[in-house]
């Protein structure tokens, strides 16, 4: 683990340089072990990374390097009290106008489409953490017979819902937005609503399986 | 009742106050106020909580109808209201404040004693206007309640203060701390002037200039700040601004320090801006010195 200023505000924890559930684990841990401290104002969790914000009028870097350190070497006990993840059904329409990437993924892959459906509706997801710029939903557990690289140039839009592929990972984009991941279906749920509390449908730690629906429904 | 009514908005008004903290986690950054430290101030001398909600504006300011006698103050960008800046106005009833284009920066703070009422989503009343928590721009016929955020008298600026406030101009120097992949690049931020695009907005300011050739190297997506210089493959920066994302998959060079945010919020198109870089240390100083005449101004 190494700890270094990302700028005068904040802190950037980082395990190790490669995407992997250990490293998401500690990810969800020191989020998790940091939510409630009052010096710190936000966490931005990712793969193999946590970025922490401070107020550098009301902190210093090195205080809060401290308390990183000390909530990371406590003792597990606020993890037994997490609630057990959840799991999370999310209905999809593959294919056709919603999933305008999904020959190119099967093409890529060797398979018809229909596999990649199964083969994408079948594994059981973890949420690795909700970012970038518009609560895009990061999934780990991708089955690798259908990692496929992302679009060589991104779309400029991609509507709210969609379900895409890039690399080895999934993800949901919640609200419409640019972007290059390969679009294979799209679902209605709806994923962030402010009037929620708290806002996200999924939240870092959930599961998540992905259910294939007829065309007309979802 | 106590409340303002907007008669027209101007280019793009906001309610916003310091921002919305606690959510990055959840994919939502803080947003808040463009130039906190204008609005700050704004607060102090009306005699607000320095985090009560204000009306910013941008480039364009709007005319606002006052429904009752109240104290406010402008501050940040000078846009034409013919009023004086970064000093309590007493304001009678059924008063106009008319702004017009800005006549420097790009973003005036119209505060109000008692603060604007909007309800707070998520622990802020800052718009975003990029996901919509917190509400929309402001339009014509919009009425804006005024709030009980006073927490003591108005005050009247120190005029050492005073003369020592913030000045935009054209050409702004950033002072910046090394990013997380500083060691990715070999100083070419530094070695050229770069224009604001008109493209800019409160999520990311899009500069152009020599491009900066996109290292080599595998990054794995990682949280990003406030005021972070991200170089994408086209080798133009982009800092990101209130509304930035809050994980980002491009190297960043740099960071704006907190004490010149503010000077990110008072950027406008084709402004020339160039980087300085300093260390940690003199940021700190940079930014207790800010704090110290903040509060030689009220």
């Amino acid at each position: 683990m190494t700890i270094r200023p990302s700028s005068d505000s904040s802190l950037l924890v980082t395990f190790g340089d490669r995407i992997s559930p250990e490293a998401h684990r500690q990810v969800l841990r020191l989020t998790r072990r940091l939510e409630s401290a009052r010096k710190i104002r936000n966490l931005h969790p990712a793969f193999t990374s946590v970025l922490v914000e401070f107020d550098p009028r009301r902190a210093r870097a090195g205080e809060i390097e401290e308390l990183i350190r000390a909530r990371l070497q406590a003792d597990g006990e606020e993890d037994v009290a997490e609630p057990p993840a959840r799991l999370i059904e999310i209905p999809v329409r593959y294919g056709g106008e919603f999933g305008p990437d999904l020959e190119d993924v099967a093409r890529h892959a060797g398979l018809e489409a229909g596999r990649v459906v199964e083969l994408h509706a079948s594994a059981e997801y973890e949420v690795y953490f909700l970012g970038f710029a518009t609560f895009f939903v990061y999934l780990g557990g991708l089955p690798a017979e259908i990692a496929t690289p992302r679009l060589a140039a991104p779309r400029r839009q991609v509507p709210a819902g969609s379900v895409g592929i890039a690399g080895g990972q999934t993800g949901i984009y919640p609200l419409a937005s640019p972007g290059g991941w390969r679009i294979i279906g799209r679902t209605g749920a709806r994923l962030f609503d402010p009037q929620r509390e708290p806002p996200p449908l999924v939240r870092m730690g959930d599961r998540v399986r992905f259910v294939a629906v007829p065309e007309d429904r979802a | 009742m106590n409340a303002i009514r907007v008669l027209s908005p101007g280019f793009q008004t906001t309610v916003q106050d310091l921002g919305r903290f606690g959510y990055a986690h959840f994919g939502v950054s803080a947003s808040g106020a463009a130039d906190a430290l204008a609005l700050r101030a704004g607060n102090l001398l009306v005699g607000n909580a320095e985090n009560a909600t204000g009306i910013e504006m941008t480039l364009v300011g709007g005319a606002f109808e006052f429904e009752a006698d109240t104290v406010a103050a402008l501050t940040g960008s000078d846009l034409g209201a013919g009023l004086p800046l970064w000093t309590p106005l007493e304001i009678r009833a059924g008063q106009t404040v008319r702004c017009a284009a800005t006549r420097s920066g790009a973003r005036g703070y119209l505060c109000v004693r008692g603060g604007i009422g909007v309800p707070k989503i998520m622990g802020s009343a800052s718009a975003h206007l990029l996901t919509g928590v917190g509400g929309r721009a402001l339009r014509a016929g919009d009425v804006l309640p005024i709030g009980e955020a006073a927490i003591r008298r108005p005050r009247r600026p120190g005029p050492g203060a005073l003369a020592r406030a913030p000045q935009s101009t054209r050409q702004t120097v950033v002072r910046v701390t090394a990013g997380p992949q500083e060691e990715w690049f070999a100083g070419e931020i530094y070695a050229a002037a770069y224009a604001m695009s008109e493209e800019s907005d409160r999520m990311g300011l899009r500069l152009r200039g020599p491009a900066i050739p996109s290292p080599a190297g595998r990054m794995i997506t990682e949280g990003v700040p406030l005021g972070a210089i991200q170089v994408p493959p086209d080798g133009q920066p982009i800092i990101l601004f209130v509304e930035h994302q809050t994980t980002g998959g491009y190297p960043k060079p740099a960071n704006a320090i907190a004490a010149d945010f503010w000077r990110l919020g008072q950027l406008r198109p084709r402004d020339e801006v160039r980087f300085e870089r300093v260390e940690i240390e003199q940021a700190l100083e940079l930014l207790r010195e800010q704090e110290r005449w903040l509060y030689d101004l009220v």
